[in-house]
């Protein structure tokens, strides 16, 4: 079964007096251990999408279930703690808090778990480990790089162990070599730990690292590609 | 080159949550600000119209308050022959010679709790040396009864005050018969009766005071003299205005000083309210500084321009507090004068001076909370602002 | 508290305004506690009396004297195993700026009477040995530089002229309540200067069972009740509250500026946390897609609000205890014990409580509620 159920999702929005439907009916599934890029235009419903499975946002009608679960039947408090546990959530910008250090940044899902101090902090610093910042620990945001920056956060989807990685555009704001370095990351992520990855982008070259493009327009997938293995 | 008010205005409106919080804030502190003076000056005004500036009161010396005095008829005498004193329509001389003591009531609204009221024995002269003493209500007090006539800002407060009821006090019982008022000053806080009939059931055969009016009010400094080296008495003489001013000042002092202190530890916690209201407004709107800059509005300007929305924000405020203050205006409220240990009724006076201090008080609230964001806005790298 | 750190670096984001909004808080608790304890001060001196003592006044009023004969006859009564007397007398000293009380005492009794008045023995024996002896508090010694010997000039108000006593005593109150500045001295002085039969300004009796009070102060009213000076008789306590009531509404006044400090500095207080809020709508919005619930966040705000009023409460409230401590502050004598008391820290800190919650009820409901997408959205 995969991962990602997305069954008849239908969403629309409510803008002033005129209604704008995103989806109509999309189903969509995103295997386990899969590294799937959405992509498509602006508008086209990518962020939506993610958004929907990560249950920041609920569909109008139709169901998505992740890892088993039907995400939309649980209750806010619930949800949260779902989130915490198997969702990992990179946005394109603005994902760290100013006033804590990457230190204090990736740590701050494990907070909402039971381990200890000295087990989280072991947890975070292999997580640092893995994105290559360990010598970055106790930097603030504003002393990073965007690239550095990215890596901390993503450091943070992966450091509670989540099922899933989501990454809503996370090189937009990037360099083309800070962008090189966050999707070759991505790409080690998905191969030797086999987290299953969904990355919105407009990026050709993350493209290029995913396993599977799925190409969004005007709500409808109307491209399926498989790339490399 | 200024920059317009309206970009002000129409900033704080962008605003309104934050902007309402701080000036009420500052409405609050300028509210206690003039309601606290309004009472030092109520009081303050209850005492200096129970003198007249024509009469003088004098005391046995070294006396600092009528209650610690004491004077002989033979004194009385002495001054009613004074050439200085003037001459009744009836021919004669404007002298009252007094008896002052404290007797306890019981308050109307707890009969548990005991005032010490003024009981003033005084001569039918009384009544005409006093010229801001009107009897409002019944007779005057007949000569060699015992009646007496009570101040209008007791009649509320104290039970068996009506006309017709008798009040008992010094083991006699005594009718009322009138109610008197006075300008508001400390005499409608007081018990008036005929000095004769006070004397023999309180102190025995001796004035507290003699009051008389003056025939030239401007030879008060020669009359002192006179008087006060005159070898057959021993005593001081006031100009009975200054004396009721100077009982003031104890207690008067006190309100002014507790009023300052009160409203200047809560003026700093409102200041730093506004301080942080303007420094967020600067943060917030440091591209729109930049722009302003770059059309080359001077710093200076910039300055101005957020020290003047300060200053609105806090006037604003300090309108609304005049407001939250006025109707205090007129309540009665009741104080122990400690000078002379009576009680003394007086009402809150919101007067226009008062409103002024205290919209004046909110601005420089205001211009103090908004001078270090405002400089910071004036500071705005223009570069890096309009990023 | 796993996630201090995580409010703490929240405070510290907006140094400025952390600390303008704790010191507003600090200010506003410190003037509550100042204010209040003006009220509880003049009700403990209301309060104040011991239930074994009884003061008789002349019924027409306190300025009034009673004959010096009434001694004799009260210490007969039934139930009354001591009686002093006391008589206030209006002194001034120097330029009279500085009130303080004075009061004529028949010696020996009075000192046994209240053996709140703490006083060595050999000071003691020197009271009672000299005439024109006088014992004063050791504030009032402090405050006019004093010693032990020196004469004092006062002038009288009542009794006019100049009075002349030699310091032989200083006496430390047992209970704070109890002025530590009164000067004290004998009123055999006073009478042989006025040449005059002797007058009590009141009498002080010790009763055997303060249960009865109320009958033998009857008995005593009932004593003299056809005489040229009838009495009114009270427990201590009924005395000084009625002094007390003197203060007319002040308790009132203190109170309402009490309760308008408080609500200025809520304004301020809620203001800052919802700037501070508002700033942060993002970071909530991350923090919720983590998987922070609504309540957590909720949490989270009220817990950087109550930081900030409680430390403001530490701060201000401690200050005032420490300051008149410190300074042993009593208002010029006015109000002797003038101690911020634990009721009102109590208070105080309630207050704080509700200050944390008034002020950051908005913000924290606003950050519990805040649609993730939508905050996004806000941030791009």
């Amino acid at each position: 079964m995969a991962l990602v159920q997305i069954r008849d999702v239908y969403k629309s929005f409510q803008r002033d007096s005129q209604r704008i439907d995103v989806f109509t009916g999309l189903s969509l599934d995103v295997a386990e251990g899969s590294f799937t890029a959405l992509m498509g235009p602006s508008g086209s419903g990518k962020s939506t999408l993610l958004n929907l499975i990560a249950g920041l946002d609920r569909p109008t009608s139709g169901t998505v279930r992740v890892a088993g679960a039907d995400v939309h039947a649980m209750s806010a408090a619930q949800l949260a703690a779902w989130r915490a546990r198997h969702i990992g959530f990179v946005f394109q910008q603005l994902n760290l808090l100013p006033v804590l250090t990457a230190y204090q940044n990736v740590e701050l899902p494990l907070l909402l778990t039971r381990l200890s101090k000295k087990e989280r902090e072991e947890r975070v610093r292999v997580a640092l480990g893995v994105v290559g910042l360990d010598d970055r620990i106790h930097h603030y945001p504003r002393q990073l790089s965007g690239g550095q920056e990215q890596r901390v956060a993503i450091a943070r989807a992966i450091v509670a162990d989540p099922t899933l990685i989501l990454l809503d555009e996370p090189t937009g704001q990037l360099d083309a070599r800070s962008s090189q370095e966050v999707l070759t990351l991505l790409q080690r992520l998905n191969s030797e730990f086999g987290k299953t990855v969904v990355i919105v982008t407009h990026d050709a070259h993350a493209a290029d690292k995913a396993k599977a493009v799925l190409h969004l327009e005007k709500g409808v997938l109307i491209e399926r590609a498989a790339v490399g293995a | 080159m200024k920059i317009p008010l309206v970009y002000n205005v129409r900033s704080v409106l962008q605003r309104p949550v934050s902007t309402a919080l701080t000036a009420l804030g500052i409405a609050l502190v300028v509210a206690v600000f003039i309601g606290m003076l309004a009472l030092a000056s109520g009081f303050r005004t209850a005492l200096v119209r129970t003198g007249s500036d024509r009469n003088v009161l004098v005391l046995r010396r070294g006396a600092d308050s009528e209650l610690s005095s004491g004077l002989s008829r033979e004194t009385a005498s002495i001054l009613a022959a004074s050439p200085h004193v003037a001459t009744g329509a009836d021919g004669h001389p404007l002298v009252s010679p007094e008896v002052y003591v404290l007797i306890p009531l019981p308050k109307i609204f707890d009969t548990t709790q005991v005032a010490n009221v003024v009981a003033r024995g005084v001569s039918d002269q009384a009544w005409t040396v006093r010229s801001n003493v009107r009897v409002v209500a019944g007779r005057k007090p007949e000569s060699g009864r015992s009646e007496i006539c009570v101040g209008q800002r007791i009649v509320a407060r104290f039970p068996r005050t009506g006309i017709g009821e008798t009040l008992r006090f010094a083991g006699r019982d005594w009718s009322v018969v009138c109610h008197f008022a006075a300008g508001g000053s400390a005499f409608e806080s007081e018990i008036w009766g005929e000095n004769e009939q006070f004397m023999p059931v309180f102190r025995g055969q001796v004035f507290q005071s003699i009051t008389m009016r003056l025939s030239d009010p401007g030879a008060f400094a020669e009359v002192k003299r006179a008087l006060e080296t005159d070898k057959r008495m021993t005593v001081d003489v006031h100009r009975e205005s200054d004396f009721y001013v100077q009982q003031s000042q104890l207690l008067g002092r006190l309100l002014r000083v507790l009023a300052f202190l009160i409203t200047g530890i809560m003026a700093i916690g409102a200041v730093f309210g506004a301080v942080n209201t303007m420094y967020a407004a600067v943060a917030s709107r440091a591209p729109e500084i930049g722009v302003l800059l770059t059309l080359g509005f001077h710093p200076r300007s910039v300055l101005a321009s957020f020290l003047l929305e300060s200053a609105i924000i806090a006037a604003a405020g300090g309108a609304a507090g005049c407001l939250f203050a006025l109707p205090i205006n007129g309540i009665v409220t009741s104080t122990t004068n400690w000078a002379s240990f009576s009680e003394i009724a007086f009402s809150f006076r919101v007067t226009p001076g008062l409103l002024l201090a205290g919209l004046v008080f909110a601005v420089v609230m205001g211009v103090l909370g908004g001078f270090f964001p405002a400089r910071r806005a004036a500071r705005v790298p223009v570069v890096q602002a309009i990023r | 508290m796993r996630y201090l750190p995580l409010v703490l670096a929240n405070l510290g984001r907006h140094k400025r305004r952390t600390f303008l909004t704790t010191a507003s808080v600090a200010l506003a608790l410190f003037l509550f506690a100042s204010l209040r304890t003006v009220v509880t001060t003049i009700a403990a001196g209301a309060q104040f009396g011991s239930a074994r003592r009884l003061v008789a006044t002349n019924a027409t009023g306190i300025v009034f004297p009673l004959p010096l004969a009434y001694a004799g006859r009260l210490r007969a009564l039934p139930g009354v195993q001591a009686v002093s007397w006391a008589n206030w007398f209006g002194g001034r000293y120097g330029d009279g700026k500085r009130f303080f009380a004075t009061f004529a005492v028949d010696p020996a009794s009075y000192l046994d009477m209240y053996p709140e008045i703490v006083l060595p023995a050999d000071q003691r024996d020197a009271f009672l040995r000299e005439r024109s002896a006088a014992i004063v508090g050791r504030r009032l010694l402090d405050v006019f530089g004093w010693h032990l010997g020196q004469d004092v000039t006062l002038q009288g108000t009542i009794f006019s002229g100049d009075w002349t006593f030699t310091i032989r005593g200083v006496y430390t109150p047992s209970d704070p309540v109890i002025n530590d500045d009164m000067l004290i001295f004998r009123h055999d002085y006073l009478d042989e200067r006025m040449n005059r039969a002797g007058f009590a300004g009141w009498y002080i009796l010790r009763i055997d069972d303060p249960n009865n009070a109320a009958g033998i102060a009857k008995l005593v009213d009932d004593q003299f009740r056809n005489s040229s000076a009838p009495t009114k008789t009270g427990t201590e306590q009924a005395f000084n509250a009625s002094f007390a009531t003197m203060w007319g509404n002040v308790s009132l006044l203190m109170n309402t500026i009490g309760m308008a400090v408080v609500f200025a500095i809520l304004l301020v207080t809620a203001n800052a946390m919802m700037m501070s809020a508002r700033e942060r709508t993002g970071e909530v919005a991350v923090l919720k897609t983590i998987g922070f619930s609504d309540w957590r966040l909720f949490g989270l705000v009220m817990l950087e609000a109550g930081l900030i009023t409680l430390t403001g409460a530490v701060l201000g409230l401690g200050g005032a205890k420490l300051l008149y401590r410190a300074t042993n502050f009593n208002a010029a004598g006015f109000l002797p014990g003038f101690d911020v008391d634990g009721t009102t820290l109590a208070v105080g800190g309630a207050i704080a409580l509700l200050l944390m919650l008034a002020s950051g009820l908005v913000p924290a409901v606003r950050a519990a509620r805040l649609p993730v997408v939508q905050a996004l959205r806000h941030v791009e």
